[in-house]
């Protein structure tokens, strides 16, 4: 197992599951804004993924693309994190599940930026930019819901109850994450939490939401172990394209 | 076609003002020249070598630009050429030039700012400004509404 690859891999296949997962909501999201602003978000999400899997598959030198990575392999291939196959849910869900995932991404891609492997570096450098309008937008969405009617804060409070759990995968690290930090291609997953956490914590006490006082993280998605019933789904929409006609083209 | 003798190859100011007129396609009012992502136009030997810069790493415009520069290249007699993508330094609004903010401003969409947020309403010249949504109908703008003369309007938002 080469660990840049599964690395490339992390990180790719994060920003492809959550940008298929919020573009879902493409025509139906609950006002017009809402739906502009997520496909765009989602477009991103994507943009970045064809850089990071293109890179992946480079240094996997097996012949294959950026599309094959994305639409060849299956669920026990994915490295993304947990908590981007998680349903869409309600809004609640949905802008929960993206400022918890923008407040980590962020300052993750931030590292990045002075990766020792160049072109990870530049990579990062252009998704930070991206990522910087997604942050801003999904905590400025937790204030406004949170803060909001009856209705909306106790939709917030519920989606984080059930969310919450799934941040943490992020900041523990395993053997692929300790041979990136000792070349300095990224940083140790932990070290990023205590930023995520005040981050976090100011914007859920604007939004007045609560955080939950159990630190349990489910894990498996980013190492492959374990991921849920739902990412299955999601690459049966996702991929039946390729699937159905192995080398369409167009 | 302008194998051989090195004398007959365009120069790569005359390609950038061919380029000038290469419209962006999703706002045809400026150049890809203007918009600031032709990052480096150079010889190397018979190829002619055109490095691009994304605005956004998923805009889907990327493609299409890519193709309308190959074809007006083509169309001016350059048969050997590549366009390859580059992406660092990352783009940034202030590349945009000068004519490109105030094509911006008279076709209806408010320039970048620093502020980061319009400076005035391009079609009333207002101040008293609004946003709507930091997303808009392409991922390089927002929508804003005007206070004053109540109409929405796109802002070219600064990354």
């Amino acid at each position: 197992m080469d660990a840049k690859f599964e690395f490339l891999c992390r990180m790719g296949d994060s920003t492809l599951i959550l940008g298929h997962r919020i573009s879902e909501w493409c025509g139906k999201a609950p006002v017009l804004e809402e739906d502009i602003a997520l496909p765009n978000i989602a477009l991103d999400l994507i943009g970045q993924t064809q850089m990071w899997l293109a890179y992946a598959a480079e240094v996997e030198g097996a012949g294959h693309t950026a599309d094959d990575l994305a639409m060849r392999r299956d669920v026990w291939d994915f490295r993304n994190l947990l908590l981007v196959e998680r349903p869409n849910g309600d809004f609640a869900q949905t802008m929960t599940r993206q400022f918890l995932f923008d407040a980590w991404h962020l300052p993750m891609l931030q590292a990045l930026t002075t990766s020792s492997d160049k072109r990870i570096a530049e990579i990062a450098a252009k998704a930070v930019k991206e990522a910087t309008y997604h942050y801003e937008k999904s905590s400025e969405m937790v204030v406004a819901l949170g803060d909001g009617t009856e209705e909306s804060h106790a939709r917030m409070q519920s989606a984080l109850d059930l969310l919450w759990p799934f941040a943490g995968e992020a900041f523990v690290s395993d053997t692929v994450d300790h041979e990136m930090a000792a070349t300095s291609v990224a940083p140790t997953p932990e070290t990023l939490w205590d930023d995520y956490e005040a981050s976090v914590k100011d914007i859920l006490s604007r939004a007045t939401l609560t955080l939950p006082k159990a630190r349990f993280a489910h894990k498996g998605g980013k190492s492959g172990t374990m991921h849920s019933e739902h990412l299955g789904h999601l690459l049966t929409q996702m991929q039946w394209l390729q699937r159905a006609y192995p080398d369409a083209r167009w | 076609m302008h194998g051989g003798s090195k004398d007959m190859r365009p120069k790569p100011e005359t390609i950038l003002q061919w380029l000038h007129e290469v419209p962006d396609p999703e706002i045809p009012v400026i150049s890809v020249v203007d918009l600031g992502i032709v990052r480096d136009v150079q010889w190397l030997d018979d190829t002619l070598e055109i490095a691009v810069t994304p605005t956004y790493s998923g805009c889907p415009a990327t493609r299409i630009i890519a193709l309308d520069i190959e074809t007006a290249l083509r169309d001016k007699g350059v048969a050997d050429l590549r366009v390859r993508t580059q992406l660092s330094p990352p783009w940034t609004t202030d590349w945009l030039t000068d004519s490109a903010r105030e094509k911006l401003q008279a076709y209806g969409i408010a320039p970048p700012h620093p502020a980061g947020g319009p400076k005035s309403c391009p079609r009333c010249g207002s101040d008293q400004l609004t946003r709507m949504s930091q997303f808009g109908s392409t991922p390089c703008k927002a929508q804003w509404r005007c206070d004053a003369c109540l109409e929405p309007f796109d802002y070219f938002k600064c990354i």
